[in-house]
């Protein structure tokens, strides 16, 4: 499976997905007007993916804004990421958040109210 | 006599005007004034935490006015000197808080359902706020314009401060919206 690797940009976040190593990334800022345009071929992926998936599965999710647009589109990356833990393969999903942002923590755990994946909460501190 | 859009713009900018906007709210403004009002509180060396939530705010409410602007039939843009896809956005900083406000002209029908909608989010503590948000992630699907529905309830979980609206009627069918958004 091809790889994906988009470049961040002052509204839309860096994007790395890698079939071979089993290792997702979306870090930056996720703030476009239509967030579907951007998700839905991340999400595609995630689809492909699941057909064949690595034994283990890393996640990792790093941001500093997403709008609310984006919110329902990550949603649906993490429901991709569910069915294939429900299918009996690791996945893990690493939520990172700067240093007293509580906000991105409570995103991060509402996430995980909804989502059956194991969530880590990692602080990041400068 | 119809609301004077012009007059009430001006009287938004008390206090210490960081931005003042009003115009077609286009991709390009929204990236703009992001920009620039991100620029300015790092120039004022803004606590990150409220830095964050301004920012967030803005989002939101620029998003709004980009998706739900409704645009004058053209005999009262005319008359007004209106601008396409008109909104007005103001942020302020007034006795150590900031004040977003954010205007766009709406039709009657829609009042109802907006006024309902932050009635009733004003009327819910921050753990059923919490829960709304996550009822309406996982439950509603994404309009084509990309609106989620979640943008206020976002406003308001974020700030934890009150929404403050008015309708103004304009003409004909026509009315302002006004949203004024408190960052404490």
């Amino acid at each position: 499976m091809e790889p994906i690797s988009i470049e961040g940009t002052p509204k839309t976040p860096t994007v790395k997905f890698d079939a071979s190593n089993g290792i997702i990334e979306i870090k930056g800022r996720s703030i476009p007007e239509n967030s579907i345009e951007f998700y839905k071929p991340l999400v595609d992926w995630l689809e492909e993916y699941a057909k064949n998936p690595m034994e283990k599965t890393t996640v990792n999710v790093q941001l500093e804004y997403f709008n609310t647009s984006s919110s329902k589109c990550i949603l649906d990356v993490f429901k991709k990421l569910e069915a294939i833990h429900k299918a009996k393969h690791e996945v893990v999903i690493n939520w990172y958040y700067e240093e007293d942002d509580e906000d991105m923590l409570e995103a991060g755990e509402d996430y995980e109210s909804i989502i059956r994946v194991p969530f880590k909460m990692i602080e990041i501190v400068e | 006599m119809s609301f004077d859009v012009q007059e009430y713009y001006s009287k938004l900018g008390v206090g210490d005007v960081i931005l003042a906007f009003k115009g077609s709210i286009t991709t390009d403004l929204i990236n703009n004034v992001l920009e620039e009002v991100e620029a300015k509180l790092e120039d004022v060396d803004e606590e990150a935490k409220i830095r964050k939530k301004v920012y967030n705010v803005l989002v939101e409410a620029l998003q709004n006015l980009y998706h739900h602007v409704e645009e004058l039939p053209d005999n009262l843009k005319t008359k007004d000197n209106f601008e396409a896809k008109f909104g007005i956005l103001v942020v302020t900083k007034i006795n150590g808080s900031y004040k977003i406000s954010c205007g766009n002209f709406i039709t009657s029908e829609k009042i109802k359902f907006l006024k309902d909608k932050i009635d009733k989010i004003n009327s819910l503590s921050r753990d059923e706020l919490k829960d709304m948000y996550k009822f309406i992630l996982n439950h509603q699907k994404l309009s084509a314009k990309g609106g989620g529905g979640l943008g206020l309830v976002d406003i308001a979980r974020k700030t934890g401060n009150k929404l403050e609206y008015t309708f103004q009627h304009y003409a004909e069918d026509y009315y302002f919206f006004n949203l004024d958004v408190l960052i404490t």
